[in-house]
């Protein structure tokens, strides 16, 4: 019975895989009960202190101290926990991931954070569909967007910066470029290093003749809402012919996808430039410029200027906020809020306690996280904003009761 | 498409020897370029393979201690973390994709292989071989419009779903054609001792056919493990532990693709970690099933 | 029918015992396969009623549109359906060659002991996750040709259309040789096992009359399996069609149409991959549905073509059932 053995094996080896997949799934909720003490238990991926050094790019300083290391906890992720599941803007992941970790651990161990970076747009298409409790977005909603999830409001978190980031070697001072030569770079016109625009920002540095190799996002995003609203208010030209979003028909470059995407593009490709979040700038040790902003001062991108940045802004009704271009003298140009995403009414999460769990971590990050903000090189909202994001949030409410009570 | 069986006698001639250069000098010659060809071929084949595995594994193997295994994603400042819940859900995912694809992609098969007219069999392999040209990421577009969107949740059987449609094609196409390649013979012998055809087809057409179809088998579920764009609209991804079936889950390529590239070290060595957990538990499976199926000595 | 005309099939009623079993096997089959054609027609209708707006607002003209600007809302197609198409054709052609090469040599040449872990090792091309090809050309292969290839080609064959252009190594051609690499797998475990059918029979006729060993396989071997083969290749297009991670982080996702294969350019999967979870319904999001249905188009359109070669194959040799 040869053939019967066989089979008999066989059959035992395929259905073996399907076996284990089902015996897991059935008491995937109790293996968890049995998970040793993780060190950053029910949290979502948390972004760790940033130690930038100095580099050839914007010379940082240093940050004040590194956050605390994570402490080993124990604790039961299961039955008797809260799962608050988010989803959207990969820029605010350091920072988001810091707060789930620390809420989770110092504040209240039953709540449990899954948030995945999908993009701003994913984050809105999401909480729209009502698929996710909450969203993270750095673009806010069109007006078209508001109509088709009514009800849904914004959270301002933290401020960051959107930087030119490049690859030029034997330039070690940053360069120094303004909103002429950038929509110049990014449209075509001005296609060389040695171009006299960009000669005329940066006196005394021997440019290369070579080619500008632009590179751009791929997929939709945030930070191209954000760079793109800069391009689009300092050059009229630009605001027609291509204009702002997430996803725009970009007149030359190579697409990356997501911020990693284009940070590697500009490691590699010599003569490169392209647009990043500070932090990938940072991390990944990339050069990236020097702003010269409206009021006609060269800033570096730090967590200064981007305060400065969001200052003497008028804050709309809805939060729906724009900070590129800033009068400030001290303010860097390139800079964008990034949100929260949460029904008013809650209607989309499916019980009290998640409501109620959602509605104090987002206080306690309008309060104790915002303290954790400049070290990982976010700016938190000014005074009077927060005042205003105070009032908003009180007025969350989960079956008609608000859920912020503080 | 259909896999002829052909044998000599079915008055298709064979390319003689009459067509041809007559010199046995040149013909050699011929057949010793066109083999040299064929090392080439295989040179072809094996380098790029070694290159990417290679440094998937030198990129990978460091990531790999008991942290990794047991524990869960943490910060990146953390160096003790890990994508425990990322290996068990790929398992998870996969068995759910296997348990809906494999009866159907066999069965399906079967009857197209056994008993379909060949008007329906032009229609089935038609509708087949359309899934099979269907990129990834439109079946998670469309398991997410009729799983996720009624349910008003990612989950673990929305991504099983999507993997399942893709290993679908596969599954069926191999079927059929190893069924077909399978002598009448073999079935007849079975027949004339007075076998039903059921049994005719589950006992002695299939087992013959096994080898190829676990090929078949492997192939899909090697793809399906591989996926990342559909579970991205599905199954969304969880870090924290899978709390059943309805839920977000997450699976090793999901790992890979978000923290690939990433400017954290850890992240980066744990997505190469993934990498290399997900391409072994493929070959272990692929040795196992191989070993279970040898096949007999000879042709 | 007589069952020993068409080998391979079962007559259409067996009459032992046991055989009560048979029309309820025969049903649950049936209702099996006609799933996978519910599934093909659902999937059909649901693309098509979410592409609706586009096919309102564009008609044909998105077929032979070049802009795709999501802010002034016009979409256009065909930039997309050329990369889709040469990146597919580039990689069927260099995989299937490779591919049949190595499964001629794992079939007819390769001795016992190589056999089987040689096998091991092309399937395991095809456990490499997609994510990781498209990592390993951005990090290895991208660099590589640049230094080592681009420049050769440039130098042999830069006066022809094909490579002119700054090569930054995110392009044309690394995308479709990475797509090889993904296909070559599909094709060469399906052809070998394809080939490993072909009975002893026809290779020792061949031999009897005294031909070389190329010509047992060319003239015995290859042309018995030749459906078979015909198959794998279907297979591996399908594959080559649809993928989608790593072509988009390889491709330049710039949508152009260039001769030039060291260009960047953009295909139909990898413009869904990156912009579909990022749009929200409306004319953007009818427009990628529509790229969706553009590609199943192109599949059906190419499955037909390879169909009616296969007819025609078979009634050559008079035997035409497809």
């Amino acid at each position: 019975m040869h053939l019967t053995i066989t089979r008999r094996t066989q059959l035992a080896t395929l259905t073996g895989f399907t076996a284990a997949g089902l015996l897991l799934s059935a008491c995937g909720g109790e293996a968890a009960t049995t998970v040793p003490a993780t060190t950053a238990p029910a949290t979502a991926m948390t972004g760790g202190a940033m130690t930038p050094t100095t580099m050839t790019g914007g010379a940082m300083t240093p940050t004040v101290g590194a956050a605390p290391a994570p402490t080993n906890t124990a604790v039961k992720v299961g039955s008797g926990s809260v799962l608050i599941n988010g989803a959207g803007a990969t820029f605010p992941v350091p920072i988001y991931s810091k707060w789930f970790q620390q809420y989770s651990t110092t504040v209240n161990k039953e709540v449990a954070f899954n948030y995945q970076p999908i993009g701003s747009g994913g984050g809105i298409n999401a909480i729209t569909a009502k698929t996710v409790d909450f969203a993270g977005s750095d673009a806010a909603l069109t007006n078209d967007q508001m109509s088709k999830a009514p009800g849904l409001i914004h959270i301002p978190t933290v401020a960051g910066a959107v930087v030119p980031a490049y690859n030029l070697k034997g330039v070690t001072a940053p360069l120094i470029l303004d909103g002429a030569t950038i929509t110049g770079i990014f449209n075509g016109d001005i296609s060389t290093w040695n171009d006299a625009k960009i000669a005329a920002l940066n006196p005394g540095v021997t440019l290369p003749g070579g080619d500008i190799a632009v590179v751009h996002r791929s997929d939709g995003s945030g930070t191209t809402n954000i760079f793109t609203s800069y391009l689009s208010a300092v050059s009229p030209a630009w605001k027609t012919k291509v204009g702002a979003g997430t996803t725009v028909n970009w007149p030359v470059g190579l697409g990356g996808k997501g911020n990693p995407g284009v940070a590697g593009l500009v490691q590699q490709t010599e003569g490169s430039i392209g647009y990043v979040e500070l932090a990938y700038a940072v991390q990944n040790k990339i050069a990236y410029a020097k702003m010269k902003n409206q009021a006609g001062q060269t800033v570096e991108a730090t967590v200064d200027s981007t305060v400065a940045a969001a200052n003497g802004i008028t804050v709309p009704e809805d939060f729906r906020i724009s900070i590129v271009n800033s009068a400030d003298p001290a303010a860097w140009p390139i800079a964008g809020f990034t949100y929260l995403l949460v029904y008013k009414d809650m209607n989309n999460i499916k019980d009290e306690a998640r409501a109620k769990a959602l509605g104090d971590f987002l206080w306690w990050s309008e309060h104790d996280g915002e303290n954790m903000a400049k070290d990982l090189l976010y700016a938190r909202p000014a005074a009077d904003l927060s005042k205003k994001i105070e009032t908003e949030l009180h007025s969350i409410t989960f079956n008609g009761a608000p859920v912020i009570t503080k | 498409m259909a896999i002829q069986a052909q044998p000599l006698t079915e008055g298709k001639p064979i390319r003689d020897l009459r067509r041809g250069p007559a010199n046995f000098q040149t013909r050699r010659v011929r057949s010793n370029v066109m083999l040299g060809l064929v090392y080439v071929a295989v040179a072809a084949t094996l380098i790029p393979l070694l290159a990417v595995l290679t440094w998937v594994f030198v990129q990978g193997l460091p990531a790999l201690n008991v942290d990794f295994f047991t524990k869960l994603p943490g910060p990146a400042d953390d160096p003790h973390q890990g994508v425990a819940n990322s290996i068990v859900g790929t398992v998870q995912l996969l068995g759910i994709a296997s348990l809906i694809s494999v009866p159907l992609g066999v069965g399906a098969g079967i009857y197209i292989a056994e008993f379909g007219g060949s008007r329906y069999n032009t229609l089935l392999r038609f509708a087949t071989d359309v899934l099979s040209g269907v990129p990834s990421i439109t079946i998670g577009v469309f398991v997410y419009a009729l799983v996720v969107l009624p349910m008003r949740s990612f989950s673990m059987l929305a991504g099983g779903i999507a993997l399942a449609l893709v290993m679908l094609p596969i599954l069926i196409r191999t079927t059929e054609e190893m069924l077909r390649l399978v002598p009448g013979a073999v079935r007849e012998a079975a027949l004339a001792l007075g076998a039903p055809m059921w049994k005719t087809i589950m006992r002695y057409a299939l087992p013959a056919a096994l080898p190829g179809i676990v090929t078949g088998g492997l192939l899909a579920m090697a793809r399906a493990a591989g996926e990342t764009a559909p579970l991205l609209f599905t199954a969304l991804g969880n870090n924290q532990w899978n709390t059943g079936i309805t839920q977000p889950v997450d699976a090793l390529t999901l790992k890979v693709f978000f923290y690939a590239g990433q400017p954290y070290e850890i992240w980066r060595r744990e997505s190469w970690g993934g990498a290399v957990v997900l391409t072994l538990m493929i070959l272990i499976t692929s040795i196992l099933a191989r070993l279970a199926t040898r096949r007999r000595a000879g042709r | 029918m007589a069952v020993m005309s068409t080998p391979g099939r079962l007559p259409a009623q067996a009459t032992g015992r046991g055989a009560t079993g048979d029309p309820a096997f025969r049903r649950v089959a049936l209702i099996l396969a006609t799933s996978v054609i519910i599934v093909v027609i659902a999937m059909l209708i649901n693309m098509t009623w979410e592409s609706r707006e586009s096919l309102n607002q564009f008609g044909l003209g998105f077929l032979v549109g070049q802009v795709w600007d999501p802010v002034h809302l016009v979409f256009g197609a065909l930039p997309f359906i050329y990369g889709t198409v040469i990146t597919s054709l580039i990689a069927l052609l260099l995989a299937g060659f490779v591919g049949l090469g190595t499964a001629i040599f794992l079939a007819e040449i390769a001795p016992g002991w190589i056999r089987t872990p040689l096998s091991f090792l092309v399937e395991l091309l095809a456990a490499i996750p997609s994510v990781v090809y498209g990592v390993w050309g951005i990090f290895i292969l991208g660099p590589f040709l640049k230094s080592n290839v681009v420049p050769g080609l440039k130098a042999t064959l830069g006066g022809t259309p094909f490579f002119q252009g700054a090569f930054y190594g995110q392009s044309i051609l690394t995308a479709s040789l990475v797509l090889t690499i993904m296909v070559l797998p599909i094709v060469a475990a399906i052809s070998r096992d394809v080939i490993l059918t072909v009975p002893a029979s026809q290779r020792e006729a061949m031999i009897g009359l005294g031909a070389t060993r190329w010509e047992v396989i060319s003239r015995a071997v290859l042309p018995y399996a030749r459906t078979g083969i015909l198959g794998a290749l279907i297979l591996g297009l399908g594959r080559a069609l649809g993928e989608t991670m790593a072509v988009t982080m390889l491709i330049g996702n710039r949508g152009q149409i260039t001769p030039s294969l060291l260009k960047a350019g953009d295909t139909l999967a990898s413009v869904l991959a990156n912009q579909f979870a990022e749009a929200q319904a409306g004319l953007q999001r009818s427009s990628l549905v529509e790229l969706a249905l553009i590609l199943l188009v192109i599949s059906l359109a190419v499955n037909a073509v390879a169909r009616l070669l296969v007819a025609r194959a078979g009634q050559a040799q008079g035997a035409g059932r497809i």
